[in-house]
């Protein structure tokens, strides 16, 4: 890890924050792209939960020998029911942890 | 008691709730960055010079896997798009502001705060000092996300690697779509960036799988969002 590189997406992050609240004097997104933009999270966040969900060490899928996508299977489920963050994470990690240590 | 105060404890007791979710996450977060041995200092330093969670990790995801400076950059900017559209909702209350504030509430802008200061200036268009509100709840979520990062620091020594503690990364990003779990033009959306990224994973050059799977879902989302418009 280097220091430039964490000042770098710094600069990044601060930049996507500054950058509307800087340029707009008024709000002139359109609804329709307000609407497209209320997907990002939808379509960023899986592609970093899928990946190390699938895939074993060797960057192989994995779905027969695999705790980890049963556990995130029912962290959705509660996390479906309850609507609660944290819930639902800690859901996901007991299942887990009792997957790990008693079944595989 | 004056009204900048007033509002500024305001915006403090209105994120509070918030933060409890925040906690274990920053805790996840030092644990890991003391895991993939960069140490202490940088640990809290990414903390504070980029202070946001979701980019934190994927540039440690990223950069334990080996991908080159731009990929992780770009990974970090389109982590962060949604901050494009708070900033475009918010600047509707925050443009007469000085620069200075600008930079300060900018620096300060977290999902969470967004969420309860855009609430409170929804329903509270006299107030002034509106600004102190997002001043009181970024800086709570500023703090809190220091002091967690810290007893994750304190913590990664201890915890066994055993635990999995890296697949809280995962649930961590799978709690905050909860609220999408409802909507079925989301969860198409997120099955098709799971499903590219997963594929991706291996295939797609340079380590660029997440910049890929989030383009190719927003294309997805726009079409969803264009047939809905069509139909009305």
């Amino acid at each position: 890890m280097y220091w430039s590189l964490i000042i770098y997406a710094g600069i990044i992050t601060f930049v996507t924050r500054f950058s509307m609240i800087f340029l707009l004097k008024k709000d002139i997104l359109s609804d329709k792209a307000k609407k497209i933009l209320s997907f990002v999270p939808a379509a960023i966040f899986p592609a970093i939960i899928f990946p190390p969900i699938f895939l074993d060490d060797n960057g192989t899928v994995d779905l027969e020998n695999n705790p980890k996508i049963l556990a995130a299977t029912f962290a959705i489920i509660i996390g479906y029911l309850s609507k609660n963050i944290i819930v639902t994470i800690f859901a996901g990690l007991i299942s887990y942890w009792f997957l790990i240590f008693f079944y595989f | 008691m004056n009204d900048k105060l007033k509002t500024l404890t305001k915006g403090i007791i209105d994120v509070s709730p918030l933060m409890i979710p925040v906690v274990p996450f920053g805790i996840i977060y030092g644990v890991i960055g003391m895991d993939l041995g960069i140490g202490p200092y940088m640990t809290l330093g990414l903390s504070i010079i980029i202070f946001g969670g979701a980019s934190q990790i994927v540039l440690l995801q990223l950069f334990s896997g080996g991908a080159s400076s731009l990929i992780i950059l770009s990974s970090v900017g389109a982590v962060n798009a949604r901050h494009v559209l708070y900033g475009a909702v918010l600047s509707e209350y925050l443009s007469g502001l000085k620069l200075f504030w600008k930079i300060i509430l900018s620096y300060v802008m977290t999902d969470q705060a967004f969420a309860v200061s855009n609430n409170y200036f929804k329903k509270d268009n006299k107030d002034n000092n509106q600004h102190y509100h997002l001043l009181g709840s970024g800086f709570t979520c500023w703090t809190i996300w220091q002091i967690s990062t810290i007893l994750g620091i304190v913590l990664g020594s201890v915890v066994p690697e055993e635990l999995g503690l890296s697949f809280t990364i995962s649930l961590t990003f799978l709690a905050l779509l909860i609220g999408d779990f409802r909507k079925f033009k989301n969860i198409i959306v997120m099955f098709v960036s799971g499903v590219v990224a997963t594929i991706g994973y291996n295939t797609i050059p340079f380590k660029a799988y997440i910049i890929v799977a989030a383009l190719t879902a927003l294309i997805v989302a726009t079409l969803l969002t264009l047939m809905d418009l069509k139909k009305k």
